[in-house]
């Protein structure tokens, strides 16, 4: 953030400096006053804030819906804290209280940003070859297998994968429409049988011969249920890559 | 000097051989588990005097003990000529997706509304990229309404940091200098400006 905002001179010359929302607004504009987080002059800031979000909007940038609502969360402090103290309602707090509150954790994590920042810049000049494999010396020694822990997120990704294929598979011919039961135990028996006869198959070849998309999610799920009962593993070999369902002997 | 069985082949030249290929970490258990025959404690007095030998003559590279493992890489004041020489500008993480990471690093198991709570903007596009590059995954499900997504970081995220484990994450308190909790009993005062 190298940008500077000048809020006090007239007319504007602004460069407006990227903000991550309207709490990382709200620090900037209190930090550049020196002003004290926990007595923030919740009239003079309002006022600031409302003056960026003018500005944003001369400059044609689209105002997140986020910083709306914190522009009532501003009005509504403002309105509280005109109260003259003995019209308080009993027991109520300072109305900045939970704002401060959110501002200060905002800091603390926007601080820890940095600092990952720091560690991660310093740890780049540590550098690492990419590991070697034995490609090159194809049939002397199988490089060991890599395993991966696969997310249901990686599952997903390949899911959608085959339905983009399937929905563009689909739009070229003329079908009948007709109405089939898929089961998920049905798609089970299907991976067992398959998997007699080969010990592994791949997740988008049985995808591929799954016609429509019940068919494909039964199957998704089908494997899960396989996994989850320890009779299949699944696999992958690198990130993203393809996902293999392998028997698993017993 | 400790061997592995039967092979008549000295430790210390076999973890320095397997750190070299290896490029990414290496844990003990790994060397354990391919050497056979040597314990836990010989392999890590084995790299450790690899790594002393290493310090003590001047040599372009070291080893590092990084996330839950030994990695072999280069001395840290050699990068720039080695940027230049590999011209590659390093990919960087937006500010955006920093916070979100500090957010999940030091709360996780924590939900995406959690963290959109704190920064007080959407984490959607954040999150996405985190998974994207390996630096975060889903941990499971929080028992609440709509049972939404968990998300920690990985062991991806340990090493592009230089962490050994998530307890040499720095602390949060040390971030802010005045941590005092705000008082919210007290009456209100008028500060009005105009």
């Amino acid at each position: 953030m190298s940008a500077i905002l000048k809020i006090n001179r007239k007319p504007y010359k602004v460069t407006l400096p990227v903000f991550e929302g309207p709490l990382d607004l709200l620090l900037y504009l209190i930090q550049k006053q020196e002003l004290d987080i926990y007595d923030i002059p919740i009239a003079q800031i309002t006022g600031q804030y409302l003056e960026y979000l003018g500005m944003m909007e001369l400059l044609d940038l689209e105002i997140a819906g986020e910083f709306l609502v914190m522009t009532a969360t501003l009005m509504e402090i403002k309105s509280k804290m005109l109260l003259p103290p003995e019209e308080t309602p009993e027991g109520e707090t300072d109305p900045r209280g939970e704002l401060v509150n959110r501002l200060l954790e905002y800091q603390k994590f926007k601080e820890g940003a940095l600092k990952l920042e720091q560690m991660e810049s310093y740890r780049r000049d540590f550098i690492s070859r990419s590991p070697t494999t034995l490609a090159s010396f194809e049939g002397e020694v199988a490089p060991e297998e890599e395993w991966w822990d696969l997310s249901l997120y990686e599952l997903m990704k390949g899911m959608r994968n085959v339905l983009d294929s399937m929905s563009s598979k689909t739009s070229q011919a003329v079908r009948e429409v007709m109405e089939e039961l898929v089961t998920v135990e049905g798609r089970i028996q299907w991976i067992l049988e398959m998997l007699v006869h080969k010990p592994a198959v791949y997740l988008s070849q049985i995808l591929k011969e799954a016609r429509g998309k019940m068919e494909i999610v039964a199957t998704v799920l089908a494997g899960l249920e396989l996994s989850k009962a320890s009779q299949v593993r699944l696999k992958q070999d690198e990130l993203f890559g393809e996902v293999e369902i392998v028997r698993t002997n017993r | 000097m400790s061997e592995p069985t039967g092979s008549g082949v000295p430790l210390k030249p076999l973890v320095e051989a397997l750190l070299f290929v290896s490029g990414s970490p290496v844990t003990v258990e790994q060397l354990v588990k391919t050497l056979e025959g040597v314990s836990g404690h010989q392999v890590r007095e084995a790299v450790a005097q690899l790594s002393v030998e290493y310090e003590a003559s001047e040599r372009g590279i070291k080893i590092l003990e990084v996330a839950q493992g030994y990695q072999m890489v280069t001395r840290r004041e050699l990068a720039p000529w080695i940027k230049r020489f590999l011209q590659q500008a390093p990919m960087r993480l937006s500010r955006q997706c920093l916070e979100t990471l500090a957010i999940i690093a030091y709360r996780q198991p924590v939900t995406r509304l959690e963290i959109e709570q704190v920064r007080g903007v959407s984490a959607d596009g954040a999150i996405q990229t985190l998974l994207e590059k390996g630096m975060i995954r889903i941990t499971g499900r929080k028992e609440a309404l709509g049972r939404p997504f968990l998300y920690g970081t990985t062991p991806v995220f340990l090493e592009r940091f230089g962490l050994v484990s998530l307890q040499d994450l720095p602390k949060l308190e040390e971030f802010v200098k005045k941590e005092e909790p705000v008082k919210t009993d007290e009456t209100v005062s008028v500060t009005q400006t105009n």
